[in-house]
């Protein structure tokens, strides 16, 4: 007995080293498919675990698991303390949560849609955003405010705004928008961790869209920086420049233009304000031509800032035809389905407008 | 006369292969009305309160069956489509609550004016909407009450301010309708109704400040159906006593399941305003079967057994029915006639609703603005230049 031990344990050994030396290596973790909620979640868990002083507020999203399921399990694991069910009450809540951030704590304050934060927009603009700047650095607010934005599907007129301009115009505030499951992750914990108030700009129809997530981008200190946007597509005849939602239908619009010879450069905003000039810039004086495509209504759009700044700057000389921009139709949002569709940029529209901008 | 009624009755019944009971019962043997005994309100700074012996007749019972059914039918109708696709977006529905709708507007005229939030589709039928209008307005249609524009939340009629699909919002804008009321000289109110989950909007304690203030005519209402969505009212609210809320405003809490209490209430209510007293708040204790909207399956804050329980023993429309047929005001078969009736109606309704085309596209930029001359709309990209008529 003793000798066959003694032989298991030699072949044991042998067999041991044999298997290293094979590779049981640990391969590394292949990229996931992560739908956009699940990696939203994954960015709340982990900021609330490394910081004890984040929490998160709103209606719906202790013991309902939140009306769209992105803090899901977050109140089993954390408890009452870090995860707040409110009355509706945002004027309230929001002002509660401003005033939680200015006395340290780090708050993340959640808006079932932001149609709603237009009834607490005040706390947001004034009492976020402006108090930095007015206390001349004497108190930050560090907080988010996040929820779905812009058009969902047959919510009519009162729950289908856009709200990237009205946000984006003011000063103190930072805008994030993201698209796919990595910017949404990335871009959460980024604004989580910044010193300032940061509107989080999501959207409903991606929520349970999967998005391939790289295996960096699994990790826990994964984080995308603010205020610059990413090349999702090179190309060379023209600059496409959306974000949120819109970025994916630039990608089909482009996927289809290639077929024709048409090569479309895709940039993902990522972020509304500060916004990333500088590589829109560098990608129209490559491509001489530009589009910008947008969910929110025309005037004073997102799009409408970006051919400000495109005027503005040395990009300017290099545009062989206007700025041609491609944004919702000018009115409240329709209910009926037909009508909806046509209210919202769809690929076709980006397409035609590609074309007419090239003259072909 | 009544001979040849009951003849001409047991003649139909036989040709019609009904059963044999049927003709043995005439318009001569049901009672006229009843009296009845209902719950006394509770009362907040108050020193009456409404009727707790009141009357009814065979005519106004057998008017509120049929309206309570048809809306019960509609939304349970409604809930079909929804899960076929066929209506889409935000759908709240309102069955278990018929006896607020139809008791409020039993005791309120057609000239009064009322508003309400989302779960607005009984509210729209009783301020004079017909099924068909509205069930083509959910499923998006042209015959819509708002052309397919608005959809489940918006809908409106003369003197029915929508359909609102903004939390609390409504409820100053029930003040402002009363205002234009007492401005306009007349002694028409305004009915401004809320959840126990919009009572803790700060925009309602704001109007109520204001409505006392300058004595406007305005019955708030406070449909509490114990859950604000996921949320139960402890859990919102520090008091739950939502007819005190007003706090200088006298209140009234109501049995909202016995459209008998609610009309009552509803008439003293009206009384009170009507005699320029001022503003004044009723809570309608009542009950939603459905989850707060289609996306919400409505058991994961309550249990099965707490739906089952309502609907045993509160249920609107069978605590009616009790009464008729315990009172001798109806037969069984008379309210089963209109319950096949009014099955018909919204059969017929939802036929037309999902047959009638979308609106047209020319619709898409109409009414923007009121009483102006036509404009130009920017479509989604610049060489779109879209129409816009008033």
């Amino acid at each position: 007995m003793a000798t066959s031990l003694r032989c298991f344990l030699r072949s044991g050994k042998q067999a041991v080293l044999v298997v290293a030396r094979r590779g049981i290596h640990r391969s590394p973790p292949a990229a996931l498919q992560v739908t956009v909620r699940d990696a939203l979640n994954q960015a709340l868990d982990e900021e609330l675990e490394r910081d004890e002083r984040v929490f998160l507020l709103g209606e719906e999203v202790a013991q309902y698991d939140g009306a769209y399921k992105i803090s899901r399990g977050l109140w089993k694991k954390y408890g009452d303390k870090r995860i707040i069910d409110t009355p509706i009450s945002e004027m309230g809540f929001a002002g509660i949560a401003v005033g939680a951030a200015m006395a340290g704590l780090r708050p993340i304050c959640e808006f079932m849609t932001f149609n709603f934060s237009m009834q607490a927009i005040d706390q947001v603009i004034n009492s976020a955003a402006k108090t930095y700047y007015m206390s001349a650095g004497l108190q930050a607010v560090p907080i988010v405010f996040r929820g779905p934005n812009g058009a969902s599907a047959g919510v009519a007129a009162q729950h289908s705004q856009c709200f990237a301009a009205w946000y984006g115009h003011c000063p103190g505030l930072k805008v994030v928008s993201p698209w796919n499951s990595e910017d949404a992750k990335g871009l959460l914990k980024s604004a989580i961790r910044d010193d300032n108030p940061v509107v989080f700009l999501e959207n409903e129809l991606l929520y349970g869209v999967p998005f391939e997530m790289s295996e960096e981008s699994q990790s826990k200190d994964f984080t995308v920086p603010i205020g610059k946007a990413k090349i999702e597509r090179p190309g060379t005849h023209i600059t496409l420049v959306s974000h949120s939602r819109y970025v994916g239908h630039c990608l089909d619009a482009a996927a289809v233009l290639a077929k024709e010879g048409i090569d479309c450069e895709v940039i993902n905003l990522r972020t509304i304000r500060p916004l990333d000039v500088e590589c829109i810039e560098s990608s129209v004086m490559k491509t001489n031509h530009l589009v910008t495509v947008e969910g929110g209504w025309p005037q004073f759009g997102v799009g409408a800032e970006i051919c400000a700044r495109i005027m503005e700057g040395s990009a300017f000389n290099y545009l062989d035809s206007p700025v041609t921009r491609v944004t919702g139709v000018d009115i409240p949002m329709p209910y009926a389905k037909i009508l909806e569709e046509h209210s919202l940029p769809q690929v076709k529209d980006i397409i035609f407008s590609v074309k007419k901008t090239l003259n072909v | 006369m009544l001979t040849n009624i009951s003849s001409v009755l047991r003649a139909c019944a036989q040709r019609n292969g009904a059963a044999a009971v049927v003709s043995a019962r005439t318009y001569a043997d049901f009672a006229t009305q009843a009296t009845f005994e209902i719950k006394k309100c509770d009362v907040h700074k108050l020193d009456e309160a409404p009727a707790t012996q009141v009357v009814m007749t065979r005519d106004e019972g057998l008017q509120y069956y049929r309206t309570m059914q048809t809306m019960r039918r509609m939304e349970l109708k409604a809930d079909q489509l929804y899960k076929q696709k066929i209506i889409r977006g935000f759908c709240h529905l309102y069955d278990g609550q018929e006896a607020c709708a139809v008791g409020i507007e039993a005791s309120i005229n057609l000239t009064d004016h009322l508003i309400t939030a989302y779960r607005a589709h009984g509210y729209t039928f009783t301020r004079g909407g017909t099924v068909k209008e509205i069930m083509a307005e959910l499923t998006g249609r042209r015959s819509g009450i708002a052309k397919g524009k608005g959809g489940s939340m918006h809908m409106y009629a003369k003197n029915f301010y929508g359909g609102n699909g903004i939390v609390g919002a409504q409820v100053p804008l029930g003040a402002g309708v009363a205002l234009a009321c007492r401005y306009k000289g007349t002694d028409e109110l305004c009915v401004c109704l809320y959840g126990d989950g919009a009572a803790n909007q700060g925009q309602i304690f704001e109007t109520y400040n204001m409505a006392a203030l300058w004595k406007l005519p305005v019955i708030f209402i406070c449909e509490n159906n114990r859950y604000g969505m996921g949320t139960s009212v402890e859990r919102a609210a520090a008091s739950t006593d939502y007819f005190k809320r007003g706090e200088f405003i006298p209140g009234l809490r109501v049995d909202g399941m016995d459209i008998l209490c609610v009309r009552e209430a509803t008439r003293f209510a009206a009384d009170h305003c009507r005699s320029g007293k001022g503003p004044i708040l009723m809570e309608l204790q009542t009950y939603r079967y459905h989850g707060h909207s289609m996306s919400d399956p409505g058991v994961s804050y309550r249990t099965r057994d707490e739906i089952q329980e309502v609907r045993s023993k509160s249920d609107p429309i069978s605590l009616l029915k009790d009464r008729l047929l315990s009172n001798n005001m109806a037969s069984v078969e008379e309210l089963k006639e209109i319950d096949v009736e009014v099955r018909k109606e919204i059969e017929d309704a939802a036929q037309l609703a999902t047959t009638d085309p979308e609106p047209p596209l020319e619709e898409l930029c109409n009414h923007i603005f009121y009483n102006n001359p036509p404009i130009e709309v920017r479509g989604t990209n610049p060489w779109a230049k879209l129409k816009s008529l008033s």
